[in-house]
């Protein structure tokens, strides 16, 4: 089977979608001919012509707009957000339009796009390419939100995303794009090369939204994270020595609340990890449904791990990040009780 | 009516690709002199041609010449080509130290000197100016303090933005300099709304905003010319034309079938459109439109043409979507050649002076790097303290920041 980093894992899925049906297009900033910063569109326009893999003017509220407009006519656009820290100007479009087209309409417009956008810290981006802003979406009704933690999950994902007929958000964690960082960042860089997960086939496969993974089986407590702290928890459990059960939520809407009941049901612990910051964030989300439907199964209070509620600094990326070392403390903390 | 022909897409494409031979044929470039200048009270309906032609001043041998020639003498030359040659030395030098891993990120402006430069120097130093990432000229022609440049760009313990910043997002109050933002276009319009507040208060003081050709396709930039011309707002609106944005020729942000000068036409705002690498031009233009700004008269869009010579920033490597000999063949040429030619035909510089100039800029910079190094650099510290990341996200720091200051340990 052919090997894969995550960059080459979502190029496939878009070139296995744009070959199978002819209504998919890919377009967005420095997309086509260049094929991405991250080149994760590399090679689609020369293969597929211009008028289905192109750039686009820097617009992203026009690069939505266009998007739920080909959407509407029975397209399904793949379009490419330079970095999530700029999907900004798209919110009206995103919240106002692609979620609610459906609902307004009774089900007679819809507006089947994916929107691809690389989140995350990790590069020394700064606040402005670093940002997790997943909460934003998950909060709106009628967006589906996706956020791979692997190549071969990604390629199935952005497969399943691409088919299905509502609008997702597509977040794509920049720093495993070439390999699986578990946050030592003063150490050797590993590549996806040696990971299981970077084998993925070549054609059509899909992994389904709203099935979490069990990324490491364990009974004394459940970790729920997704994408790169996937990795930096499987550390952190690690370093503390707990024997936890580490959930990949893989999406977030919608989400696969019965995986979850199912693993606080049998630890009675619960530790939420995400590196978005904490204030409203996916894990309260989390915390509240867990209460609602573990209580008397938890054993202790639910502990977050998250960033800190502060813009993404800059020099200070790595007393930012939650890394192995704060995920080994919050396992202690949730165990402690 | 039943189509001929099925429909078809139009996507834009640049004269040439790498491999390919590349071509300016498409820039019209009217001899230098030949641009009338308008009054500055002319109705913009009266001067529509000015958003599509190119206002020059200096000719191809270094002589200037026509309404335009801001006829300035030779001390004030000699202190913008020094500056444009500082501005450009800095460049190197910390391009250099992010390409040595002393930083994360670094962008120049290489062959787009003259356009801050002469623009500060155009400007009065009491206005109010919201730049983009490529106008470090702006900030050094204000003389703000190299050493402060550097102590940002490598996020060290002197760094007055505490290090939260990525290099070149400079701010500085004293300089009237706005916090340069990461998000494309989002200060167009508020310098709008500064030169607003200024009207209200019956203030003397203009301000001045410069966006890329490629951030002219974001609503923003539509945001700032709709409210400058309906309330005649005293502000400058720059468009840094230089070709590309990234790897996207300007052709993919609307440039083909018109001028992004001409944009301002169907906001009723007059424009000019002005040869970018001619230093005299682009001051001659600046001031023209500062004239009008400061007298009531009204907001004013300059298109400033120009050529992006190196990458977009450090993370970028041109050669993958444009032909190496381009930045060769533009036909403007460069900005610090023309001035320094120039003056040189004047009588008054000469190319030992121009090396010797060069050589001791150098040296300059250099020695202030050394002592910027001594505060520190991204990568081998020292930095500002973690705990300070918790600041200035409210003017008082709530109960819940305070708490995670205390997690976090330091
Ligand atoms: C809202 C937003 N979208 C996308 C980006 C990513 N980005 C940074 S610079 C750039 C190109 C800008 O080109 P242009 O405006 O022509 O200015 P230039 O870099 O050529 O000076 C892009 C797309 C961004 N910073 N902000």
């Amino acid at each position: 089977m052919p090997r894969m980093n995550m960059v080459q894992a979502l190029n496939s899925a878009m070139d296995v979608m744009m070959a199978r049906d002819e209504n998919v297009v890919v377009f967005g900033e420095d997309v086509g001919y260049f094929g991405g910063v991250f080149r994760c569109t590399e090679g689609l326009q020369k293969k597929y012509g211009r008028d289905r893999a192109f750039d686009t003017p820097i617009a992203e509220s026009g690069i939505l707009a266009a998007a739920i407009g080909m959407g509407v006519y029975g397209l399904r656009p793949v379009v490419e957000i330079q970095f999530a820290d700029y999907i900004y100007p798209a919110t009206d479009q995103l919240v106002s339009t692609a979620a609610r087209l459906r609902y307004r309409s009774a089900g007679a417009f819809t507006a089947p796009i994916t929107v691809r956008s690389p989140c995350g810290g990790g590069i020394f981006g700064g606040q402005t390419h670093s940002q997790s802003p997943e909460a934003i979406f998950t909060h709106v009704c009628g967006l589906k939100t996706v956020i791979p933690s692997n190549p071969y999950d990604a390629k199935g994902l952005l497969i399943s995303a691409i088919e299905d007929d509502d609008p997702v958000i597509f977040l794509e964690p920049k720093r495993i794009y070439n390999g699986p960082f578990d946050g030592h960042h003063d150490r050797p860089v590993i590549p996806w090369s040696e990971h299981p997960a970077s084998e993925v086939p070549a054609g059509h496969y899909t992994v389904s939204l709203g099935q979490a993974a069990c990324v490491r089986p364990g009974a004394e407590v459940t970790v729920l994270t997704y994408g790169t702290m996937v990795h930096v928890a499987l550390a952190g459990a690690e370093e503390a020595g707990v024997d936890a059960e580490i959930l990949d939520l893989r999406t977030l809407i919608p989400l696969d609340i019965e995986t979850i009941v199912a693993s606080v049901g049998k630890t009675g612990r619960c530790l939420i990890v995400h590196e978005a910051t904490r204030t409203s964030g996916f894990g309260a989300e989390l915390a509240a449904l867990v209460q609602e439907h573990c209580f008397y199964a938890l054993e202790a209070p639910i502990v977050r791990i998250t960033g800190w509620d502060t813009p993404y600094p800059h020099a200070l990326e790595w007393d930012y990040f939650p890394g192995p070392r704060r995920v080994a403390e919050g396992l202690k903390r949730v165990m402690a009780d | 009516m039943k189509n001929a022909a099925p429909l078809e897409l139009h996507v834009p494409e640049p004269p040439a690709r790498p491999g390919e031979v590349p071509d300016f044929g498409w820039l019209k470039i009217p001899p230098a002199g030949s641009v009338a200048r308008p009054d500055i009270a002319t109705p913009p309906n009266e001067m529509r041609g000015h958003a599509y032609t190119l206002i020059r001043v200096l000719d191809e041998q270094g002589a200037a010449s026509g309404p335009w020639d801001p006829k300035l003498d030779a001390e004030t030359l000699r202190r913008g080509l020094r500056t444009m040659m500082l501005t450009r030395a800095y460049d190197e030098r910390m391009f250099r130290a992010q390409r040595q891993g002393k930083t994360s990120f670094y962008m120049r402006c290489t062959g787009e000197e003259a356009i801050g430069v002469a623009q500060a120097m155009a400007l009065d130093d009491r206005d109010m100016v919201f730049p983009t990432y490529r106008l470090q000229g702006l900030l050094i022609a204000r003389g703000w303090p190299l050493i402060e440049m550097m102590n940002q760009v490598f996020s060290n313990t002197r760094d007055r933005l505490k290090g939260r910043q990525m290099p070149v997002l400079y701010a500085s109050k004293e300089a009237r300099f706005f916090s340069i933002a990461g998000n494309l276009a989002t200060h167009l319009p508020e310098a709008v709304g500064w030169a607003m507040a200024s009207a209200i208060k019956h203030d003397d003081r203009i301000a001045a905003s410069w966006i890329g050709e490629g951030s002219t396709a974001e609503g923003d930039f539509h945001h700032a010319l709709t409210f400058a011309s309906v309330y005649r707002v005293p502000v400058v609106l720059n468009i840094v034309n230089n070709q590309y944005a990234i790897s996207t020729f300007q052709r993919i942000a609307g440039g083909e079938e018109s001028t992004f000068a001409a944009r301002a036409l169907g906001y009723g705002l007059p424009a000019l459109r002005v040869d970018g690498n001619d230093f005299l031009a682009v001051y001659a233009a600046t001031r023209w439109a500062a004239d009008r700004a400061r007298t009531n008269v009204g907001p004013t869009v300059i298109e400033l043409v120009t050529y992006r010579a190196s990458a977009h920033s450090t993370s970028d490597d041109p050669s993958k979507y444009r032909s190496a000999e381009e930045p060769g063949r533009w036909p403007l040429g460069d900005p610090i050649a023309r001035l320094s030619g120039h003056l040189a035909r004047l009588g008054e510089w000469s190319e030992e002076r121009q090396a010797r100039l060069a050589s001791e800029l150098d040296s300059e910079v250099l020695a202030i790097q050394r002592e910027a190094e001594s505060y520190g650099t991204l990568a081998s510290g020292p930095h500002h303290r973690p705990a300070t990341m918790f600041e200035d996200v409210f003017k008082e720091m709530p109960w819940h920041l305070r708490r995670q200051r205390e997690e976090m340990g330091s």
